[in-house]
């Protein structure tokens, strides 16, 4: 009964990370119509840039994690501007071989500047454990650490995208973004601020991810990345609420699948999941049914 | 009367196929002026383009007398020009009071509470309906959100594309008489409709439009009853 707890636990905590990242995938989807898989890899950066500051500048944790979302940030701006931004008008499958090659890109380069061999990840929350029913049950700090942020980013941001001007005309964008451009919108403004924040939300999961699996490598970003992308579709890809759901579904189905069926399969298990639910739902489970009237 | 809006020999392309062929017309302050023609003579593309949604491979735009072309879609607003777009394109996904706000982006802040209290003045069923998303509002009432938005932005002209299609009649003749009243409290029109019948008994002047070319202008009265007007266009 306790093994259950902690794994539906655990599972929540790691599909907290999932849902951080596939929030950057679906808004970027939602506003600027592509899929950026360099996503997952900017994750890696902003673990990479989290684990400098702590080891080499001995900066505190705080500071390391503050220094990670602003780098992530800008990164994710000068990716948008430099690679997607000259393609606006392009075919959707170039854009797309262009995330690829970003996300090579980005590995290759941390692979230049922190060399292949997996560097050890401390935690950035240095709290006690909680321990519950006399210790039958401990839940490490990161766990509900990670799962309070992502209970914080998610009301952050629909308090963003449903009471600020900024964050209104978003979805105004997201969904017209002709019409949008008519209101007086500047549509690439908008999605080079949804770069920023979905990029400064990745270096938060970046960190989280890393200090509840210590182990950092330039690869490190891509498996959350596509398991996040997952998460969005299973979710319902361009619907924030979608991203939240799917990535927490996912994150209980692997913990669950590890546990319970085995260790090797669970990826396999992961990803059958999406694929059945696809089958069922094609638009995910909260993705938007196109409803127009005449 | 000083010219608000002039197009002069504009050109448009869809990748190669040559859209608008050279039109030129203009729009004088307080005027209501329609361009009427059939489907697929260019009559949006016109529109989209003075709105700088589409960029025109030569000619001139002038709004009082500034250069147009080449500013971007969402500059052209602020300059007192709003498009209420072909099939509305109303934010299905959001209220009928974001919508308007949506509308009002270019303006301050602290002057969109007043014109959303106007914009629900003239349009009480808007009011009625504030928190519902516009994608549960019937046609017409999109038909009036995206007027209501339109205007929002307090524009000196109104261009308007289509606002009668897939409506009711009595629906189109309710719309006709809000853009009359709006015409009369100062907005100038430009008008886009194929119920060249309605258009041209509301407009002060007309342009027909046939495939991408000017083929007729005067006065609404005169096309009214030409000949070729209305064998072509009203049916007769």
């Amino acid at each position: 009964m306790m093994n259950l707890l902690l794994n539906l636990i655990n599972g929540i905590s790691l599909g907290s990370v999932y849902a951080i990242i596939a929030l950057g995938y679906t808004m970027v989807y939602g506003i600027a119509k592509m899929l950026n898989f360099a996503h997952g890899d900017v994750i890696m950066v902003g673990a990479y840039i989290c684990y400098c500051s702590m080891s080499y500048l001995n900066l505190p944790p705080v500071v390391g994690v503050i220094l990670a979302v602003i780098v992530c940030t800008v990164l994710g701006i000068v990716i948008e501007r430099l690679a997607y931004k000259p393609l606006r008008s392009a075919p959707s499958l170039a854009v797309l071989i262009t995330a690829i090659g970003v996300s090579y890109f980005l590995q290759n380069a941390a692979l230049l500047t922190w060399k292949s061999d997996p560097k050890v990840f401390t935690s950035v929350v240095n709290l006690p454990s909680l321990s519950l029913f006399d210790g039958r049950l401990t839940i490490s700090a990161v766990t509900i650490v990670t799962v309070l942020a992502n209970i914080v980013i998610m009301i952050a941001l629909t308090t963003f995208t449903g009471k600020t001007k900024m964050g209104k005309s978003m979805r105004a964008v997201s969904e017209d973004n002709g019409a949008a451009q008519l209101m007086g919108i500047d549509v690439n403004r908008t999605i080079s601020m949804t770069f920023a924040i979905g990029s400064g939300l990745a270096a938060i999961a970046g960190v989280l991810l890393c200090s509840a699996y210590p182990t950092l490598m330039p690869t490190t970003g891509s498996m959350p990345g596509i398991k996040a992308f997952t998460a969005a579709v299973l979710g319902g890809i361009g619907s924030i609420p979608g991203a939240m759901l799917g990535g927490i579904l996912l994150g209980v189905i692997e913990i669950f699948a590890k546990a319970y069926i085995s260790t090797q399969l669970s990826d396999a298990i992961v990803f059958a999941v999406l694929i059945i639910v696809l089958l069922i739902r094609p638009t995910g489970l909260l993705g938007k049914q196109i409803r127009e009237k005449v | 009367m000083s010219s608000m809006l002039k197009v002069e020999d504009l050109h448009v392309y869809y990748g190669s196929i040559h859209a608008i062929k050279g039109i030129s017309f203009e729009v004088n302050a307080g005027e209501i002026v329609t361009l009427i023609g059939a489907n697929g003579a260019g009559k949006s593309t016109t529109l989209n383009t003075v709105a700088g949604l589409m960029k025109p491979r030569t000619g001139t735009v002038l709004f009082e007398d500034k250069p147009l072309i080449g500013v971007p879609a969402h500059k052209i607003v602020s300059h007192g020009m709003a498009l209420c777009p072909e099939g509305r394109r109303v934010f299905l996904q959001m209220t009928v009071q974001e919508n308007l706000e949506m509308g009002g982006f270019t303006r301050p802040a602290a002057e969109i509470q007043q014109s959303i209290e106007s914009v629900y003045t003239r349009f009480p069923r808007l009011k009625e309906r504030y928190k519902q998303t516009a994608g549960t509002l019937s046609g017409g009432e999109q038909q009036m959100l995206a007027m209501g938005r339109a205007l929002m932005s307090r524009p000196k002209l109104l261009m308007l594309d289509e606002p009668s299609m897939g409506l009711a009649p009595i629906l189109v003749e309710q719309i006709f008489d809000i853009i009359k009243e709006l015409h009369k409290t100062g907005t100038t029109i430009l008008l886009v409709e194929q119920n060249a019948q309605a258009a041209l008994s509301i407009a002060d002047r007309a342009y027909v439009l046939e495939t991408g070319k000017i083929s007729m202008s005067g006065s609404a009265k005169e096309l009214l009853h030409d000949e070729r007007v209305q064998k072509a266009y009203l049916g007769g």
